[in-house]
């Protein structure tokens, strides 16, 4: 392999912490898709791969990606909240492929709330 | 590729050794079983600290803590966590005190109440990809200091920092680097010091296992500011996996350009070796070690030859212990005022002026957490102990803290709101040392700690000067006659006589300090000794020549437990009856004491 050079530590710095930055919860918005069961019967999975695939093809470095149980809506199946930095979760539900994607673009990216796919702002009240 | 969750798996000795790789097998096993091999990325990482609980393995971007995990709670774990996003509450950590399990590793005081310096790597990256660490900004401030920093700036900067030697002597890491560069003689050395000798201590191991890089490229930025081509890595043979993946480190940094010729195409020239010692503790004396690096039996000599002018083949050589040569690139990166705005005391004018940055402990003993912590200096004695260490467990009482190993001293309940700087330990008997930090509670004996102490350092003492070779001896002799209850009136005076000689006459640290644990024990617990030697009693319960074991007949419920484990058949008595002790039979092994149901079984 080529020695490196100076520059090159910075371009192996971007490359892996692709990868690696989701270890340290440093993300400018986080997207949790509902994985219960219900949620994976109505193709949750599907829901996933669109994600990872967008962040691949966009190579967007700063947005994470997360998982959590049934969202207690289980008619409403696929759904994915959506936190961007500083402002209030959004709750979408009834997701497809091509649903999923347009919220990656315009809410994730550019900050839009879709707001026909959208079911709620904000979070449940927890005691924990 | 990009994975959605990455399953941090500890693969320090401490985990290893509970089952760790055996884990991550079959974690990536069950991942790929259900078919989620693109989504989730099984990582192993350097140890996380908390040995105690392994194995471990975080689970981000969630930051879901589990641990003590078995390869039966796979499957459940994967299903469950991975496929259903439902973290699993049985497998997370429960503090002390506390039911509700803690999901997040930020929420469990025994990482919340730490500051990660020297450990900054730990647990977030592969030691053996060197990427991983350049992606932590790894290497950047080798990068820094070759295209931007003379070396004298290095060195004022590292002055600047107040950094302070911490393999135990606590001296000034600029000033030494600084009398290195200043040093005539060509060629010069870094070493690398890893013989971790202290019992107990871990520290340096950890360091090495978690994020080799950051020592290598500690060692490169200061062989550049004092001028040094070649570096050793010295450590002992009982580190394997350390060994192992410091040579991949080593590997990989020389491929990339790291290490060897013409550095990142900056014209400086380093390399580094690794050389292995035979585990004596003695070796981990500067001087010791050079001897031993050069082939020769290890053997400390005088101090007031410097080794920074004449040190490994009579050459100038600049040694540092693992932890400091890892906060190095820190400094330069963060800058020294970041630095030395962590700790108390003030550096501006010296690098003598005060304790700065974090300083590493292996915390073990009797305390709930045992494991790795890097805490800030200054920090409190009783935060160590009650908030990072969860307290005493077994709703035991707090005795004492020996901190330094062997050489340091034992500090007692009275003093423990004492911030941990290392003047503050040194004016208390004791010192910061290398890190080693062991709890001890109510039920440990003083006098048979002390005796614990200098028993290691007979073993370990080199041999060379009479104060370290025989003194340690008798002092040995006397207090194994103590806890035998032949102790004899003066005998407090005699250890505490031969102590200063060893003090005052002992040829390197490792012998001045070394009647450390004696001194400070009975500086603090001197009614321990005297009721030792003057009632022959062991008020702790632990020294066997003076304890007895006796059954309550009261309470005794006649079950025949202890009949059963007795291993000298030494209990005797009828089913359902009070059962008798024959104290002439009796080899005090307190296995009844332990299995007693009932507390029937008393030590007098």
């Amino acid at each position: 392999m080529k020695k490196l050079k100076i520059e090159d530590l910075k371009r192996i710095k971007e490359k892996v912490r692709r990868i690696t930055n989701l270890r340290e919860g440093a993300g400018r918005a986080k997207v949790t898709v509902h994985m219960g069961t219900c949620g994976i019967a109505a193709g949750a999975r599907k829901i996933m791969s669109v994600l990872i695939d967008e962040i691949e093809k966009q190579d967007v470095k700063d947005v994470l990606i997360a998982t959590s149980g049934c969202a207690g809506l289980c008619s409403r199946e696929p759904m994915a909240t959506v936190e961007v930095l500083g402002k209030a979760p959004v709750k979408y539900v009834d997701l497809t492929e091509e649903k999923m994607r347009r919220i990656f673009r315009e809410h994730v990216m550019e900050g839009n709330v879709v707001k026909e796919y959208a079911l709620a702002l904000g979070s449940e009240r927890t005691s924990f | 590729m990009a994975y959605r969750t990455h399953l941090m798996v500890c693969a320090g000795t401490g985990c290893v050794s509970n089952g760790a790789l055996r884990l991550k097998e079959a974690l990536e096993k069950e991942v790929r079983k259900r078919g989620l091999e693109d989504e989730v990325l099984v990582v192993t990482t350097g140890c996380n600290g908390f040995c105690g609980q392994g194995p471990i393995m975080v689970v981000q971007p969630d930051g879901v803590f589990y641990q003590r995990l078995k390869i039966e709670d796979v499957p459940y774990l994967v299903e469950e966590h991975l496929l259903k996003g439902r973290p699993v509450k049985k497998l997370m950590h429960v503090p002390p005190k506390e039911e509700k399990p803690i999901p997040k590793m930020m929420d469990i005081p025994f990482f919340g109440d730490q500051l990660l310096v020297a450990l900054r790597n730990r647990g977030l990256i592969d030691p053996e990809n060197i990427e991983e660490y350049i992606a932590r900004d790894g290497y950047s401030a080798l990068a820094k200091v070759l295209a931007s920093m003379a070396p004298e700036e290095v060195i004022e900067e590292i002055k600047a920092s107040g950094l302070r030697g911490r393999g135990g002597g606590g001296f000034p890491t600029g000033i030494k680097w600084e009398s290195c560069r200043k040093a005539k003689g060509i060629p010069k050395y870094v070493i690398c010091n890893a013989d971790e000798g202290d019992p107990g201590a871990f520290m340096d191991r950890s360091i090495i296992e978690g994020d080799p890089h950051s020592v290598l490229e500690g060692m490169a930025i200061g062989a550049y500011a004092i001028g040094a081509e070649q570096g050793y890595l010295y450590v002992r043979m009982e580190y394997p996996l350390a060994i192992k993946r410091f040579n991949i480190a080593v590997e990989q940094a020389r491929e990339y350009g790291l290490l060897g010729r013409d550095i990142l195409g900056a014209g400086f020239d380093f390399d580094v070796e690794v050389r292995r010692g035979a585990g004596a503790f003695v070796c981990g004396e500067s001087t010791a070690l050079m001897a031993s690096l050069e082939g020769r039996v290890g053997e400390p000599r005088a101090k007031y030859i410097h080794t920074v002018e004449h040190g490994l083949w009579n050459l100038p050589s600049c040694l540092n212990n693992v932890e400091t040569w890892t906060n190095v690139p820190v400094i330069i990166l963060q800058g020294a005022k970041w630095f030395a705005s962590i700790g108390p005391g003030d550096v501006s004018r010296s690098p003598w002026g005060g304790s700065k940055g974090t300083k590493v402990f292996s915390l073990a003993g009797k305390v709930y957490n045992t494991g790795l912590i890097e805490v800030p200096m200054g920090i409190t004695l009783r935060d160590i102990v009650f908030k990072v260490g969860g307290g005493i467990p077994n709703g035991k009482r707090f005795k004492a803290v020996q901190t330094g190993g062997p050489s340091g001293g034992f500090i007692p309940e009275r003093l423990i709101d004492l911030p941990v700087d290392f003047d503050r330990l040194v004016e208390v008997g004791s010192m910061m040392g290398s890190g080693g930090m062991v709890v001890v509670d109510e039920e440990n004996c003083m006098v048979d700690m002390a005796k614990y102490f200098v028993s290691f350092l007979v073993g370990e003492s080199c041999g060379k000067c009479v104060p370290c070779r025989e003194g340690l001896k008798r002092m040995e002799e006397i207090l194994e006659r103590i806890t035998k209850g032949e102790g004899k009136e003066r005998d407090i005076e005699l250890l505490e006589e031969i102590g200063i000689i060893l003090e005052d006459g002992a040829l390197c640290g490792l012998g001045q300090s070394a009647a450390n644990p004696v001194l400070s024990t009975i500086r603090y617990f001197r009614e321990e000794y005297e009721a030792h030697i003057k009632e022959k009693r062991c008020p702790a319960g632990v020294c066997k020549e003076l304890i007895e074991y006796e059954i309550d007949e009261e309470k005794c419920t006649g079950c025949a437990l202890c009949v059963k484990v007795c291993p000298s058949e030494a209990v005797s008595g009828e089913l359902k009856e009070p059962h008798k002790i024959d104290s002439s039979k009796c080899i005090k092994c307190g296995i009844c004491y332990e299995v007693c149901r009932f507390d029937a079984v008393l030590k007098k």
